[in-house]
């Protein structure tokens, strides 16, 4: 496992701070500035759900490699209420926090690989890739 | 390395008896392959004429890389190690795919040198078998792995000159052309795939930037065929271009694009669409408060 | 990190100098509606070209601005986004349905006077008192 960043969570700040973490850590992983975009943005969804949700929780960022793939991992981890309807969460428009309900479909839109796992009263981590090809 | 004597093919359990080491059998080898170096390499070459490769080089360019070949060869059989041939083929490649050549050409080569340099074995041990034996044990594995080295050596450079023009013809197949002042046109012809759509979309995105553009005119009569995956892209792209203040205008949809939009459902609600470049054209002049007049209108008055 | 209002004319301009937090973009939100009432704007152009990541809070704090704006008699415009940002918009889902935009502040400027002009053509412009 590649060295590994852990954002903790607990205020708005912190929500800016995962992103702009996450487009550096991008970058240096050789990211496009586009693709550095969307990871920031994907970045700030999820770790935004951590704020409204469960107030306090962390955002782990990693670079791994996988053949001629690289790939920055997003992990969002929250000891929250939970999510009781994984599947109605990502649904567009669906919110419970007033917002426009982009939230976390949005971010799976923006990535290469999303799953999320939720225990009502446990927690939620969202783990998220996005994945480039390494050109020799 | 090269092989340790114990190749599972060894043909005579006598052999293992034989106090002779592979290394030892190879430095014989080598020494018979630079004594004789000016002969076999004229057989090859001659061969390789007579097999119709390499018909794009000249007889003289056959002959020095075949003499730079058979050097190259005899030194890994020499010293074992792969990495100066290796470099070598990736530098023959490189100079040679330009002209044409294939890769059966290349792999019937070095198969061709290494019949060359079985016979010429053949030849100088035909009354000694046992010894024959034992030197092919020795001489076929490196000669193999030779072969490969260069063919894969080949292969991949061949590899590497097509990504590279990929990438090129990516770039060349989306011109964005400014016309006139603040309006641009991007004519996409040809497949359109995720890959290059999103390439699009960001070339587009930064031109509209550089060039201050307000209209562009994105015509896709060139293009046959649109799944779903690349009209949502290009339903995003027009979208994308409106958060920078640019008015886009999709003209050249063909009917059975037309027909697939529909059925999939694509929200064209926010598209602006003409039928044909020209119709577009004009309408983004119209936008752009340009008046487009009759002939007659624009003649002089005085 | 407070954004400055500035303005200018009849329009309001806030430029967004670095990355904002969810605070700072609802206070940016409450500074502007304030201020369209006090001096009477009628436009207001938010100026978000500093800004490399836009997601759903800031634009719908964006949206929201617009259309409370509206409701007081102010025609908002967002400009300077920079292209990637907009890439990375319309793939989350985020359009800015029914906010205008421009390339940047002269042009955002530009579409302001456009739009009171049409106002004044049409006849709805609102009657200055004061």
């Amino acid at each position: 496992m590649a060295d590994e960043l852990r954002i903790a969570v607990t205020a708005d700040v912190d929500v800016v701070t995962a992103r702009q973490r996450g487009r550096e850590v991008a970058a240096q992983a050789g990211f496009s500035s586009g693709d550095q975009t969307v990871i920031a943005a994907a970045i700030s969804e999820v770790a935004r759900n951590i704020l409204n949700y469960a107030k306090r929780g962390e955002v782990q960022l990693s670079v791994v490699t996988n053949g001629d793939r690289q790939g920055v991992i997003i992990v969002a981890r929250d000891q929250g209420p939970g999510i009781p309807d994984v599947q109605r969460a990502l649904e567009d428009g669906y919110s419970t926090s007033g917002g426009l309900g982009l939230g976390l479909p949005g971010a799976r839109r923006l990535m290469d690989d999303f799953d999320v796992t939720s225990a009502v009263g446990k927690g939620t981590t969202v783990t998220m890739k996005k994945w480039r090809r390494m050109n020799a | 390395m090269a092989a340790k004597g114990k190749d599972p093919q060894a043909p005579l359990p006598d052999s293992v008896a034989q106090p002779e080491s592979t290394a030892a059998l190879l430095r014989e080898l080598v020494a018979l392959l630079r004594q004789n170096r000016t002969q076999l390499r004229e057989e090859w070459a001659r061969r390789i004429t007579r097999a119709q490769l390499l018909t794009a080089m000249t007889e003289e360019e056959i002959f020095a890389e075949a003499t730079s070949v058979y050097d190259n060869y005899v030194e890994a059989l020499e010293t074992g190690t792969f990495e100066a041939l290796q470099a070598y083929a990736r530098n023959l490649s490189e100079r040679i795919i330009p002209r044409g050549v294939e890769t059966h050409e290349v792999v019937g080569i070095v198969l061709l040198l290494r019949d060359v340099l079985a016979r010429s074995l053949f030849g100088k041990y035909h009354e000694d078998f046992d010894k024959l034996y034992r030197i092919l044990d020795a001489y076929e594995p490196a000669a193999n792995r030779i072969a490969n080295t260069v063919a894969v050596g080949f292969v991949q450079e061949r590899e590497r000159i097509i990504r590279q023009q990929q990438e090129a013809i990516r770039e060349l197949s989306t011109p964005v052309l400014q016309v006139r002042e603040r309006l641009l046109i991007l004519p996409i012809i040809g497949v359109i795939d995720p890959q290059r759509a999103r390439q699009l979309t960001e070339q587009l995105l930064r031109a509209i930037r550089t060039n201050r553009a307000k209209v562009v005119v994105i015509d896709i009569t060139g293009v046959a065929a649109m799944d779903s995956n690349v009209a949502n892209h290009l339903v995003q792209t027009v979208e994308a271009s409106r958060l920078l203040g640019a008015t886009v205008i999709v003209t050249g949809l063909s009917p059975e694009i037309a027909q697939t939009l529909v059925t999939i459902g694509v929200d064209l609600s926010e598209m602006a669409t003409v039928g044909d470049l020209q119709g577009g054209i004009e309408e983004a002049e119209r936008l752009l408060g340009y008046k487009v007049l009759p002939l007659e209108e624009v003649a002089p008055k005085a | 990190m407070e954004v400055p209002i500035l303005k200018q004319g009849h329009y309001l301009i806030a430029s967004i100098q670095s990355a904002l937090t969810d605070a700072d973009l609802s206070q940016l939100r409450e500074a502007l509606i304030e201020r369209v009432g006090k001096f009477r704007a009628r436009g207001v152009i938010v100026d978000v070209t500093a800004l490399d990541v836009m997601d759903s809070f800031a634009v719908r704090t964006l949206r929201d601005i617009a259309h409370m704006a509206r409701l007081r008699g102010a025609e908002t415009v967002i400009v300077g986004i920079q292209p990637e940002v907009a890439f990375a918009m319309v793939q989350l889902g985020l359009t800015l349905k029914g906010v205008s935009t421009a390339l940047d502040l002269e042009e955002g400027l530009l579409f302001l006077d456009q739009q009171a002009k049409l106002r004044i053509e049409r006849g709805t412009g609102r009657i200055d008192r004061g």
